[in-house]
């Protein structure tokens, strides 16, 4: 994630925001590099990313999606999405489509300035978002020689994991994705490599747990979805499995031992929150054009995220998942059909439940983004349907991932003040 | 006296209310929020006070036995001067501020014929002032702006041509003028420009004379009581520009929620369909807010469409339900976007389509999309209360009875005349239950 921007005002620089800033501005360097140097490079999303594989046959890895948010915090996406409009592209296209097949169109430059490089793999792990399909159908017209491995994952359509989805996963791993991979990279699979790679998964997967669940705490130590999304940036991306992130993972859960031992609360771009007064989940990926002003809407009022469904969306690992190395094709297997995105409504809302009573928290914020039908649909049935099972106020904001154009910033402060202020109106009534 | 205001700051209108310390509504003040929230605020809760003023006199009134059945008249007769009296102390404002900028360089080419012709212009405005307010004059608006406005223009297109001075650069002088007078709040002469109301009042009905010292002595009297303004709460749009503190303001989905309850306590639905947002609110038996749903990102179907709309046929907004109200059968119109309002309109009238058919297929539009957010706020449950600026339109009211029989029932429907002010009504509410909870912030 991107915390370049942030810094110059973050009251407080922790160890761990340096290192990831530096783990990402190095894989830009790498991915610019990796052509000329002839390094094989795969494009692969978030949700249901299968990374560990990609490091064995030492692929660079690129997201698309990350690149997207990437280029809309440093106020990129707006001219690229409208680039991408001119070649045709609907206003109603996923955004973060048009924000990548923009900056194609612009030169194809990265984030951070540098050259993205062409890939020589578009690996499609397909947890669930149609719209990453046709995503990648538009990316391969662009590079016809680029090879395209598709990883069909079966719909969670009745909430469970059964062994034919599970059999049916490895299956599709052992006789195409593997032999594809082989292929282009030249590379010949080595399953004890994907074995060590997953031991390093393990670790930082139970330190980000820790992590998230440290919001259990009152007050919260984190904010689960602003400050969320810098933890999830690692192991969301190029980094699962490898020992950087291991370490990244580590150095963060001392931060967050430490804020806990201390009682404070979550480090916010313009200090340490001082009063928790609204603890709220939220569902739905935040909007990246206006991340700082969208997050100071909440801790100006102090307001808190404790728990977010979007922190889930490259894995679920609060309910006990974790990379296996002894069952490593199959855990592979477990992880993108476990990923958000594949799950039905019953089993988010299930999930949006849970989370409000683990967390002691005071009600539910979805954030429905317009181009989003993945994460959209369903989302107002979800928030009746929690509301009525906990008792607790939910409320319905609408923005965009990144298109600037979107995110109406009056309107959205407007109805987040009224759901706090909800809230505040409902708690007094029951003291 | 202790004073509890609530201030509304929406996006078209600016209304305030004053409140007693045992709930009493005692005043309404509307204002146009022109550009300037902080003035609208003002002058909306200068509104207010002075309407808080008039139940004042009307209560004193009463007990001036010798006025007997000239009560209304007296009354009447009283707050329809004391407006002349404010409409001519802002004109003379106008007049000197239209002055000052004829002395721009700019104009200096016309010379005194400029000078003279303004003059011509504020002397005929001035001179057709009283009969604005006569007994039973309709005014389109009660906004400063648009009747100085609309008189202005008038005049001034006459006068130009009598003159041989430019039209446009009258209309211009005023343009410049109007925003300069518009954000004054003349608080200091309120109490002047009562007593000379009274004395204009005096002289129209000569019948009076007998009582004319008792009169005056209860005037005084009322005009001796401290409105001490002891809680203000603001909310709206504008909220944030209001120079109170964050415990001063209120979101505008509480205020009107509780607004609602206090005008109708069964209320369980409000819809309100204001200049730029719809707000569909689900509120339990205390008035607390239990969801909302608003319009996002754009204003499609809200008031503002509708004045877009009155705009494009050239006639007053308060003239658009009555014309919808003449339609004979239905025309269905999809678009309610604000900007393709005209292009909707033109279209369908070389289609050959009615113009009060056509005006009904737009209102009904507009309830369509309300529609649509109440049932994503969790339906429609009795009873249902409609508040906002659109309250006021007999034609959106006829489609939103018929589309809520249709969608859900005999529900009762309750629409207040004084629905505009529900958002400040539930603020001055909170103001009062501020103080009650919180003694130490009594003062705003």
């Amino acid at each position: 994630m991107n915390i370049k921007d942030q810094a110059s005002t973050v009251a407080e620089k922790e160890d761990s925001m340096w290192k990831q800033k530096e783990m990402i501005n190095e894989n830009y360097e790498l991915l610019s590099t990796a052509n000329e140097r002839g390094q094989k490079v795969a494009s692969t999303f978030v949700p249901g990313n299968i990374n560990e594989l990609l490091m064995c046959f030492d692929f660079a890895r690129n997201f698309p999606e990350t690149n997207a948010l990437q280029n809309a915090m440093r106020k990129k996406s707006g001219g690229m999405i409208m680039e991408a409009e001119k070649s045709g592209h609907s206003e109603d296209v996923c955004t973060y489509v048009k924000a990548d097949l923009g900056m194609m169109m612009k030169g194809n430059k990265g984030p951070t300035g540098l050259p993205m490089p062409d890939p020589d793999l578009l690996m499609l792990s397909y947890t669930g978002c149609f719209t990453f399909m046709k995503w990648f159908e538009l990316v391969r017209e662009q590079y016809p020689q680029c090879e395209t491995a598709m990883l069909h994952v079966p719909y969670q359509a009745d909430g469970n994991i059964t062994k034919n989805m599970r059999d049916y996963v490895v299956k599709q791993l052992k006789e195409d994705i593997i032999p594809t991979m082989e292929r282009v990279s030249g590379v010949k699979f080595d399953i004890d490599r994907l074995r060590e790679y997953m031991i390093q998964s393990q670790k930082a997967e139970d330190d980000l747990v820790y992590v998230l669940q440290s919001a259990k705490n009152k007050p919260s130590p984190i904010d689960a979805y602003f400050g969320g999304v810098y933890y999830i940036g690692p192991i969301f991306t190029a980094f699962r499995g490898t020992t950087a992130a291991t370490d990244y993972y580590a150095t963060l859960r001392k931060e967050i031992e430490a804020r806990v031992a201390a009682g404070l609360g979550p480090i916010t771009p313009e200090g340490v929150m001082k009063e928790e007064k609204y603890r709220i989940v939220v569902e739905g990926p935040p909007n990246w054009t206006h991340f700082r002003e969208f997050w100071k809407m909440f801790y100006d009022e102090g307001a808190v995220v404790v728990a977010s469904t979007y922190t889930k969306v490259g894995g679920v690992y609060d309910n006990g998942f974790r990379h296996d190395p002894q069952n490593p094709l199959e855990s592979l297997a477990d992880y993108c059909l476990g990923c958000y995105t594949n799950l039905n409504l019953p089993a988010r809302t299930d999930m949006l439940e849970k989370y409000i009573e683990d967390y002691q928290a005071d009600g539910l914020l979805i954030n429905s983004i317009k181009s989003c039908n993945s994460f959209s649909a369903g989302q107002l049935l979800m928030l009746r349907e929690v509301e009525q099972r906990t008792g607790k106020p939910a409320a319905f904001i609408e923005t965009d991932l990144v298109d600037p154009r979107y995110f109406s910033p009056a309107n959205v402060k407007n109805r987040l003040e009224s759901y706090f202020q909800m809230i505040s109106q409902k708690r007094d009534r029951a003291a | 006296m202790e004073c509890y205001i609530g201030i509304d700051l929406g996006s078209t209108t600016t209304k305030a209310v004053v409140m007693d310390e045992d709930y009493n509504v005692l005043g309404r003040g509307i204002t146009n929020s022109r550009s300037n929230y902080d003035i609208a605020a003002g002058v909306a809760k200068h509104e207010a006070l002075i309407d808080t003023r008039f139940m004042l006199f009307r209560n004193a009134m009463k007990n001036v036995a010798a006025l007997g059945d000239k009560y209304e008249i007296f009354m009447d007769e009283l707050e329809r001067n004391f407006r002349l009296e404010q409409y001519l102390e802002q004109l003379i404002d106008l007049d000197e501020t239209c002055t000052k900028a004829s002395e721009n360089t700019r104009y200096t080419e016309w010379g005194s014929d400029l000078t003279e012709a303004l003059a011509g212009v504020f002397k005929r405005v001035a001179l057709e002032a009283p009969d604005l307010f006569a007994p039973g004059a309709q005014r389109k608006s009660d906004f400063f702006r648009d009747i100085a406005g609309s008189q202005y223009s008038t005049i001034s297109e006459e006068v130009a041509k009598e003159a041989d001075t430019p039209f446009d650069v009258l209309l211009n002088i005023y343009d410049r003028s109007i925003i300069d007078v518009e954000n004054r709040i003349y608080t200091e002469t309120t109490n002047q420009n009562l007593m000379r109301a009274l004395d204009r009042t005096l002289v129209n009905l000569p019948d009076l004379a007998p009582v004319a010292d008792e009169v005056r002595t209860e005037v005084q009297k009322v005009l001796g009581i401290d409105l001490e303004e002891t809680y203000v709460i603001g909310t709206g749009y504008g909220r944030a520009r209001l120079p109170f503190s964050k415990d001063h303001i209120r979101s505008e989905i509480l205020c009107h929620g509780l607004g609602a309850h206090i005008m109708y306590n069964d209320t369980r639905t409000v819809l309100d369909i204001g200049g730029q947002d719809t707000k569909a609110i689900q509120v339990d038996k205390d008035g607390i807010v239990e969801s909302f749903q608003m319009n996002d990102r754009c204003a499609a179907g809200c008031g503002r469409y509708l004045g877009y709309i009155a705009d494009e046929m050239n006639v007053g907004l308060h003239e658009l339900g009555p014309i919808a109200m003449e339609s004979t059968r239905k025309v269905r119109i999809n678009s309610t976007c604000t900007v393709f309002a005209g292009a909707e309109l033109r279209d369908r009238l070389s289609l050959g389509e009615n113009r009060s058919d056509i005006l009904a297929g737009l209102h009904r539009a507009i309830i369509l999309r309300a529609m649509s957010i109440l049932s994503r706020s969790g339906g429609v449950h009795d009873q249902f209360t409609f508040t906002g600026g659109v309250a006021n339109n007999e034609a959106a009211v006829s489609a939103l009875r018929e589309l809520i029989k249709e969608n859900y029932g005999d529900v009762t429907i309750n629409i207040d005349p004084d629905s505009i002010y529900t958002g400040a009504l539930g603020g001055s509410t909170f103001a009062r239950r501020a103080v009650e909870g919180i003694p130490t912030e009594a003062v705003a």
